[in-house]
């Protein structure tokens, strides 16, 4: 606990505002000290529609709660570790559209473009014999060329985002089809490393448990030496006590997770490598200038611009970023399948990929949103999926349950927005 | 910084014969302008009159069709707002332009924000935002609230503080007070004139002749679009102004004329 931590009583004094940080010294501010303090200010949040990730936790606890009293196998290691396999190539796809969303835009072309990422990769290592890493590069490469015609299309010419995604969808469906050619289907080899990064690679048990405590030593050092930084800059800082709590509860989240999944194969690379994404973008989103004017856009186009925001470029940058994940995302699924053929980025991949991001808490009017909603939506979404699978039900209801999920998250969306704005945090 | 008192002989920014339309509507034609340092130049008139797109053209929102700025002294054109704040003119606009969805520190260092490593400078931009904050004796419970739960007197605080970052030599204020209370509006008015004693031109737009007769060395009317006017505050009087503003003057161009004079005597 250190000295520049006030307690609530330390304000009744006048007198006692300038030995107060600067930021806590409005007489009007209400104290939030402690874990009683902490609930207090989390229950307020949630009545004035600030939900953040809660609703979809909620639910995520409610789905495996369900399944698991239909099927025990459902949270078994091996079961588990199926989802997450299941889930990144399309999770890697949603974190592009999280990008998008966050603008106030939309892409409808990510599964064409993954479909045909899946193509040009099939075609360029096993039909023209290139090298992997050249394959993965023209794949990924064609996103993001992609992307930047769109965001040139729209900043150009105002085209809404979603009528050109809408021609992107079917016009790059056809060229996956064409790039496929005739058979229409191109196996990659079993013994191709993008294969055995899909399928076979997993962390060995000691090996995720260093990434765990790395990531929680990080995420305890960046806390401790902020508060050094705003102890210096008189600022509030977060007493060590809340710090430890949540660098253990942190530690308790990843921790026990890796424990089931190790049981079975493991943590897999592929997952590894959407998680380590969504950390990335969580990253570059919240703390560099690039994605504060991302938000900025997503909330007020003309006061971003204003502000000497160069929009077109973010925009730009934005699709760019979001067909390059479609395209990764592609190759991943490629990698899983073992092939690329004419329904590589059909079906409904592309709507997952979507309703991800939004069922994860990711706001359709922009500006409001996490990268980890990717992760959390997927992972929704990829439960339900499984599940169903489990109890021996099928496409249909699997169906219409993520459509009724997604309008419940939709209908959640609007309802905090309009809370919000009654409750002056839009 | 060296507190120029009087006009300067040359002026930091100065405008000759600027227009702009709108499809069919002329919001501005031939307009000249000027703002010395450590001058405050009020621009009124009626509602429509063109003060936002003159104040919007000078901040390179708008392009102008026609004509000339200068920038200390030197020939300027400016077609971005971000060249307009590389040149050192800073602006409150009068729909605010803030981002309701960040907090009070993103708005205010917004589009040049701090770093520290290859992450934003939270910490210094918090501080920063701090000393503003009060340095305009503003009234904000905490930066770390999105604005959009700011009362309006608030969310024009946080936007005049805004302009202050970085340094500007000219700072544009559009109705700066239109929504503020008493005490705020005189917050907002000790500002203008802290401004003018730290060397700033300032050009601010009012509706209320007594803040205008109150703060502004000179008033330049602006009436459908054109120039009617440019006053001395020391040598008029608000019904003067007000002739203006509404076109009942008789005789506005000789009156112009002579007021053109004796400002010109004066400086
Ligand atoms: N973006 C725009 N598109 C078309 N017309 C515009 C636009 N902006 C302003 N105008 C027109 O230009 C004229 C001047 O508008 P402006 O906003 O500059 O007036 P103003 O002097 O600031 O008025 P107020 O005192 O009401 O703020 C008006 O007739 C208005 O309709
Ligand atoms: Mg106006």
């Amino acid at each position: 606990m250190s000295a520049s931590t006030p307690t609530p009583e330390a304000q009744a004094p006048a007198d006692a505002t300038a030995a107060l940080p600067a930021d806590l010294q409005d007489e009007r501010l209400i104290a939030s000290q402690g874990i009683g303090g902490f609930l207090r200010v989390f229950l307020s949040r949630l009545r004035s529609g600030d939900l953040g990730s809660l609703p979809v936790v909620v639910g995520l606890i409610v789905i495996w709660g369900a399944f698991q009293m239909q099927n025990s196998a459902f949270l078994s290691s091996r079961n588990l570790v199926n989802l997450t396999q299941q889930s990144a190539a399309t999770g890697t796809i949603a974190l592009g559209i999280v990008l998008v969303l966050l603008l106030g835009e939309i892409d409808l072309s990510v599964g064409s473009i993954s479909g045909l990422s899946a193509a040009i990769l099939a075609v360029g290592f096993v039909g023209h014999g290139w090298s992997l890493p050249l394959a993965i590069l023209a794949a990924i490469a064609s996103g993001a060329v992609i992307g930047a015609v769109y965001g040139l299309l729209y900043t150009r010419f105002g085209v809404p985002s979603f009528v050109i995604t809408l021609a992107g969808l079917l016009g790059f469906l056809g060229l996956q089809l064409k790039v496929l050619g005739q058979e229409g289907s191109i196996n990659i080899p079993f013994d191709s490393g993008l294969v055995k990064f899909a399928q076979a690679s997993f962390l060995s048990d000691a090996a995720a448990y260093v990434v765990v405590v790395a990531a929680v030593a990080v995420y305890a050092a960046t806390r401790l030496r902020s508060n050094q930084r705003r102890a210096a800059a008189g600022l509030s800082t977060t007493p060590v006590v809340t710090l430890a709590v949540r660098a253990v509860a942190l530690l308790l989240l990843l921790a026990i997770p890796v424990y089931i999944l190790n049981r079975d194969r493991g943590v897999s690379y592929m997952f590894l490598l959407f998680v380590a994404l969504v950390v990335v973008f969580d990253f570059v989103i919240r703390r560099t200038r690039w994605g504060r004017s991302v938000l900025a856009i997503g909330g007020n186009v003309e006061a971003a611009r204003r502000a000497g925001i160069n929009v077109r470029a973010v925009y730009v940058s934005v699709f760019v970023f979001c067909s390059s994940l479609a395209a990764l995302g592609g190759l991943l699924a490629a990698g899983r399948l073992a092939a690329a053929n004419q329904s590589s980025g059909g079906g409904d991949v592309n709507l997952n990929a979507i309703a991800a991001a939004v069922i994860g808490g990711t706001s359709l009017f922009g500006g409001r949103g996490t990268a980890y909603s990717a992760l959390l939506g997927i992972l929704v979404i990829q439960s339900i999926s499984n599940g169903l699978s489990l109890v021996n039900l099928g496409s249909p209801e699997r169906y219409m349950i993520t459509g009724g999920v997604l309008l419940l998250a939709v209908i959640i969306d609007s309802l905090s927005r309009r809370s919000r704005a009654s409750h002056g945090r839009a | 910084m060296t507190a120029t008192l009087s006009p300067a002989t040359t002026a930091v920014l100065s405008l000759s014969g600027v227009s702009k339309r709108f499809g069919a509507v002329q919001a501005l034609k031939d307009i000249d302008f000027d703002v010395h340092a450590g001058e405050v130049v009020a621009l009124v008139g009626d509602n429509g009159a063109g003060k936002s797109t003159l104040v919007k053209t000078i901040a390179g929102v708008y392009t102008p069709d026609e004509g000339a700025m200068t920038f200390d002294g030197l020939p300027a054109s400016v077609s971005s707002p971000a060249e307009a704040q590389e040149l050192g003119i800073a602006t409150v606009f009068q729909d605010l332009a803030l981002c309701d969805n960040l907090d009070v520190v993103a708005n205010l260092f917004l589009g040049r924000e701090l770093y520290t490593g290859r992450a934003l400078d939270e910490v210094t931009m918090e501080q920063e935002s701090w000393r503003l904050l009060r340095q305009l004796s503003a009234k904000i419970p905490s930066v770390r609230i999105p604005v959009a739960s700011l009362s309006g007197g608030q969310r024009q605080t946080v936007a005049i503080a805004r302009s202050l970052l970085g340094a500007p030599k000219v700072v544009m204020l559009d109705e700066p007070t239109a929504a503020l209370g008493v005490a705020q509006t005189a917050e907002v008015l000790n500002l203008v004139e802290r401004l003018r004693e730290n060397g700033l031109g300032v050009i601010l737009i009012s509706h209320n002749m007594s803040d205008v007769m109150a703060v502004a060395d000179r008033v330049n009317v602006l009436r459908l679009g054109r120039n009617n006017g440019v006053f001395n505050v020391s040598q008029t009087s608000s019904q003067e102004i007000i002739a203006a503003i509404t076109g009942a003057t008789t005789n506005a161009v000789s009156q112009r004329a002579a007021r053109r004079e004796s400002q010109e005597e004066q400086s």
